[in-house]
């Protein structure tokens, strides 16, 4: 909402000065968005008339003007502007004037006594432009002929005057005006509020329009007049035309400018019919599916009617026998809109229900001032004064003559009385309060109400449509209170300890290793593109979630991967010359999923788990003196998780990913329960993606769901032995298909006693034509640990137990001993 | 024979010049050898009578102890050297950089996620987590916001193509507040037959997301919940608990922080809360930092909590805004374009 300060002051003028007003509103939730004057600074500029206007002998478009500044010396300025004659009156920037700078944040413009091509001039004679008034520079600014000369400008054109922007809540329908801001001002301040005046005009035409209002859940109050014989033409007075414009507003002709004056003044949107061109009756009712309307603004909308279940009417229109001619509350059509030719008209003022306004405009993709002000309630009981004001209005500056009033009154909103307790209001605000304390609040607010006990029983002035329940009162007394007033109390409670589960870690401990690993943490959108989706992970369209309205095609499906994002990430930084990067991100995935129920923290038929997923990509560690380069492999990043998930211990299987090179990914199993858990995959990524991100080499990728890998129980310490461990080899020759992970999973199986723990320590594959091994074959050694806590390991014990490991992998892996 | 007194000063010359370990052991066996001069002298005491055997014999005995302390010099004199010429040889240069990995960083939104957990847990504050799409009901409805209601377009909604089972669109939560309702719902649910139910005190940080896109917003950001709802808990207790907690966020008591009047469906009465630092580049001016107020009734009893005997506070704060002010980052959009120079300078 934006307004002149000297608009508001009309009706109420606390003695405050300008920043002390606006700082007085916003404390009081009239948030001052925007405070400015109406011109920029500027000094030195009168009113002046020119005397004479004379060619400039040696250029074409200048003129030499004498000018009286009212300095009683007739000053000289040449002067380049099309409408510089004499008899006009202009405003002079005298010799010393500082002039707005011509571009924001540039050294004001000084006017000095100076010579054009040979002629002095003594001074400047100025456009709007040139005032920061507008950017009409077509000339210098004519004003009025009965502007005094001498006068200073910014006196004169009232410049000084602030312009002030509110950003008003939605609960605040009563201060969508300059009464509804001055009441609030006036309740916030003390100062008296004073209201316009003005006299109804007189009856003197018969003449009437019927109009039927069919259903009460769209209009709770019609009230209409005919006014015949305006002049459409007449001239907006200057003083409503500064007004608008200082609201915003712009100038359209007197009927409409009108209008919305009321509208801003009152706060009462009204809608001005050409009458002739309305056939027959009006009719209130809601739209039928099919109609067509061509509004205002040119658009025309084919409207729907009620949807399926018939519950939701998409509009209300007021009819004439042809059909809408408005859009109810929201915005007129073009076929009965006001014109030059109009002569005589209809004037609507009407009490829309809020409910049968909301979310409609919106649903056409406009917003108006109208539904605005509607869809959060117009005051029910202000309908006939403003169709009155209004009425006044437009006979005094367009003539006519006025038809008697019709107002129907349907379905104004009942007012009930609310209670608010003193004890209940200290509770909630948390400052002791006096009956004194709020009876003043509502006092100054204007409430009626009376008071039983410690509760106050308030009724709710009309144009309140926020005042309903208990806590919307103690609202208004915190409000008016004074947020600022109630102390910031150090809170009292009873010490309860609370620590987290020793036996889980937090998210951000995994995020601390993994940087210590090399990683730089990410953050992307949970929303991606629907290409990398598919690529990603070969989801078919009905699997992905498409975002119904995303603000750009690259932002338009849900990920279900970590990876797009940290891909493009990796693209970017290669593009702006990083060569080595390292990147991870935590955060939720999304997937369709029909076996999620409605349970706590989910909702049906969407999976949405928190991941932690990352890349390596280029040099194995940063490029120094000490390694030779290689870039990173599978092995360096199953490393890091392997760090990073410790004391979680964890295996991998080979399988197929779409983004990862098949022979080069694999799942990723927990072991610590008995049965194995899956918890992501690792890999690197496939030839073709690598292509499709064109990038030089391929990147490792892994992605962990996040739950599972904080779990991790309480350490379990067991005595320490007093006997000491000991050590075999075992080196064994396989297929080259058999993993390293089947053979341990094999001794593991196993059981042997004594067996603590099995480790790989060696990879070997023969070169072509070895003699011990075939071509197809490969050598994995293993160290075998083994101990018994009770007493001394005999060699016999040991032996057997390798002897049994050996016989194990013969059997089911088709091992033999190296 | 030679004078037993040159014997030493001999000995002493020789061991001298032997220039290694191996030239010592030669000059050692000149005279201690199997022929050295003093074992021949030694042998020589046979042919002598008991007198002249047990003088001539200390003597000599004590000629030899001081070759014998000689040699041992000598020998520690070439071990010495030849340790000093190793350690030389083995010098390295200290100057060259450690082996290994670079340390990565931590993105500096989540930073400060950490470190608002951090905070409000050392006053006992639980943290919850929820899910990012959200229904109708948990996003707006039970957070008194109705269908249609003005207070929405406050909020523009992403959309996703799925319903819940009321058939209403799922949405991408426009705030944490949901988390809200979630979690005072299994709160309440857990303590259905406790005399009083004990405090809800959670915070809930977490991504959100609007449909707005500009130098200023972005379509998804973060947002950290707060509530605390215990059977009396005020509005003062907001204002000292999250004036508290900016002046332990910011590590300043010279910070100023106003609460003034505004509107959420979900809160009433509603404040908007602004600091002001006092002193860096933004002295003075009125930031914008969070949203809050007392839980409307409404949604306490959507809660399942009777807010005639329970009453307290919410607030919604902007982890990237909190962010841009604790560290100067003035571009919004630096946060996600993961640019590895910007993301370096936010150290683990």
């Amino acid at each position: 909402m934006q307004f002149s300060e000297s608009w508001l002051r009309q009706y109420v003028n606390p003695s405050l000065d300008s920043d002390a007003l606006g700082h007085a509103m916003t404390m009081a939730g009239l948030e001052v968005e925007e405070q400015h004057s109406v011109a920029p600074a500027f000094t030195k500029i009168v009113i002046a008339q020119i005397l004479s206007a004379e060619q400039h002998p040696d250029a074409d478009r200048l003129r030499v003007c004498k000018v009286d500044a009212g300095t009683g010396q007739e000053l000289q300025i040449v002067c380049g502007a099309p409408n510089a004659r004499a008899g006009i009156k202009i405003p002079c920037a005298m010799v010393g004037a500082e002039l707005p700078p011509a571009e924001a944040g540039g050294k004001p413009f000084m006017i000095k006594v100076g010579k054009l091509r040979g002629v002095e001039s003594q001074g400047m004679l100025c456009s709007g432009r040139e005032l920061g008034l507008g950017d009409d520079h077509e000339g210098i600014l004519e004003l009025p002929v009965d502007a005094p000369v001498g006068k200073d400008i910014r006196e004169y054109l009232n410049l000084d005057d602030q312009i002030f922007v509110i950003k008003l809540t939605p609960n605040k329908a009563d201060c969508l005006s300059l009464m509804g801001m001055a009441r609030e001002v006036s309740a916030i301040t003390g100062a008296t509020l004073c209201a316009p005046k003005w006299t109804p005009p007189a009856v003197s035409i018969d003449d009437k329009r019927k109009v039927t209002v069919e259903d009460k859940e769209l209009c709770g109050r019609f009230a209409g007049r005919v006014i015949r014989g305006v002049n459409p033409q007449a001239k907006t007075p200057e003083w409503i035309v500064q007004l608008l414009s200082r609201a915003g507003q712009r100038s359209i002709s007197a009927l409409v400018d009108l209008s919305n004056y009321v509208m801003l003044e009152m706060g009462q949107p009204t809608h001005v019919f050409d009458i002739d061109k309305l056939n027959g009756d009006i009719t209130v009712r809601w739209a039928k599916a099919g109609e067509t309307l061509e509004l205002l603004n040119g658009q025309t909308v084919t409207l729907q009617g009620p949807d399926s279940a018939g519950k939701l009417q998409e509009a209300g229109v007021v009819a004439d026998q042809n059909g809408p001619v408005a859009l109810a509350g929201i915005m007129g059509g073009n076929h009965c809109a006001v014109s030059d030719d109009t002569k005589n008209i209809y004037v609507e003022a009407a009490y829309w229900l809020p409910s049968a306004i909301q979310g409609r405009a919106r649903r056409f993709n406009f917003s108006t001032d109208a539904a605005h002000r509607f869809e959060r309630g117009v005051d029910p009981q202000n309908t006939v004064n403003c169709l009155e004001y209004l009425s006044a209005l437009i006979i005094e500056v367009c003539g006519g003559q006025a038809g008697p009033v019709d107002d129907q009154v349907l379905n104004v909103p009942d007012r009930k009385p609310v209670k608010m307790r003193l004890a209940r209001a200290e509770k909630v605000i948390g400052i002791p309060l006096t009956n004194e304390v709020v009876a003043d609040v509502f006092q100054r607010l204007g409430f009626e109400f009376k008071q039983e006990g410690d509760a106050f029983v308030v009724m709710p002035p009309s144009y309140r449509f926020d005042i309903e329940i208990e806590e919307d009162l103690i609202e208004e007394v915190a409000r008016m209170y004074g947020f600022e007033n109630i102390p910031d109390q150090p809170p009292v409670a009873s010490l309860k300890m609370s620590a987290k589960a020793e036996a889980k870690r937090g998210v951000h401990l995994l995020r601390q290793r993994l940087a210590l690993q090399g990683y730089q943490e990410a953050v992307n959108f949970g929303f991606t593109d629907l290409e990398s989706e598919k690529r990603l992970t070969s989801a078919t369209e009905t699997e992905i979630i498409a975002v119904l309205n995303p603000i750009a095609s690259q932002y338009g499906v849900m990920r279900s991967t970590l990876w797009g994002g940290l891909l493009n990430n990796l693209k970017a930084n290669l593009n702006r010359g990083a060569g080595r990067v390292r990147l991870f991100e935590t955060g939720r995935v999304f997937k369709r999923d029909v076996n999620v129920q409605e349970e706590a923290g989910k909702v049906a038929g969407f999976y949405q788990p928190q991941k932690i997923g990352g890349l390596a990509y280029g040099s194995f560690v940063p490029e120094q003196w000490a390694n030779a380069t290689r870039a990173v492999d599978f092995f360096d990043v199953k490393g890091d998780l392997e760090r990073v998930l410790d004391p979680l211990h964890f295996v991998n299987e080979a399988a197929q990913h779409p983004a990862l090179h098949p022979g080069r990914s694999a799942k990723i199993f927990l072991t610590a329960a008995k049965n194995r858990i899956e918890v992501g995959f690792i890999g690197e990524l496939h030839p073709g993606l690598q292509q499709a991100y064109e990038l030089p080499q391929a990147p490792v990728l892994f992605e962990l769901d996040l739950d599972p890998i904080r779990e991790l129980g309480l350490p379990v310490p067991e005595d320490l032995s007093k006997f000491p461990a000991v050590q075999r080899d075992l080196a064994l020759v396989v297929k080259q298909s058999v993993s390293a992970q089947s053979l341990l999973d094999v001794m593991a199986a196993s059981k042997q006693n004594f067996v603590r723990n099995i480790e790989l320590f060696d990879e070997f594959k023969p070169k072509a034509g070895s003699s011990s091994m075939a071509d197809d074959e490969k050598s994995l050694a293993f160290r075998v640990t083994l101990l018994n806590p009770n007493e001394t390991l005999q060699d016999p014990q040991i032996d057997a137990a390798m002897a049994a490991l050996l016989g194990a992998v013969e059997k089911k892996c088709a091992a033999r001993l190296r | 024979m030679v004078s037993l007194d040159h014997i030493v000063e001999d000995a002493k010359r020789d061991f001298l010049g032997a220039a290694d370990a191996a030239a010592l052991e030669d000059a050692k066996a000149k005279y201690l050898g199997k022929s050295g001069v003093l074992t021949e002298r030694l042998k020589a005491l046979g042919g002598m009578s008991p007198d002249e055997r047990k003088s001539a014999g200390a003597q000599i005995n004590q000629i030899k102890t001081q070759v014998e302390a000689a040699l041992q010099e000598r020998r520690q004199a070439l071990a010495d050297a030849v340790l000093l010429q190793r350690l030389a040889a083995e010098s390295i240069d200290v100057s060259l950089p450690g082996r290994g990995q670079a340390v990565g960083s931590l993105h500096p939104v989540m930073r400060t996620w950490e470190r608002v957990e951090e905070i409000f847990r050392s006053i006992g504050f639980d943290v919850a987590d929820g899910p990012e799409i959200e229904t109708d009901w948990f996003n707006f409805t039970a957070l008194n916001s109705p269908e249609n209601h003005p207070a929405r377009s406050m909020q523009d909604t992403f959309y996703i193509d799925g319903k819940d089972s009321n058939e209403k669109p799922l949405l991408l939560r426009t705030h944490t507040s949901p988390i809200q309702v979630r979690y005072a719902s299994e709160h309440v649910k857990k303590y259905a037959n406790a005399d009083v139910m004990p405090p809800i005190k959670v915070i809930a940080p977490g991504r959100t997301y609007r449909v707005d896109s500009d130098a200023t917003h972005s379509p998804m950001f973060h947002q950290v919940e707060g509530l605390w709802i215990a059977e009396s808990v005020s509005f003062a207790d907001l204002k000292g608990v999250y004036t508290d907690f900016l002046r332990t966020f910011f590590e300043t008591n010279a910070l100023q922080v106003r609460f003034r009047p505004s509107y959420f469906p979900f809160t009433e009465p509603s404040a908007e809360i602004d600091m002001a630092f006092g002193s860096g580049k933004l002295v003075g001016r009125w930031l914008e930092i969070s949203g809050a107020g007392q839980v409307h009734p409404n949604v306490l009893r959507n809660m399942g909590i009777d807010p005639e005997r329970y009453t307290g506070f919410a607030f919604g704060s902007g982890l990237e805004r909190l962010t841009m002010l604790r560290y100067g980052v003035d571009d919004l959009r630096l946060f996600f374009e993961n640019d590895l120079r910007f993301l370096a300078q936010f150290p683990a």
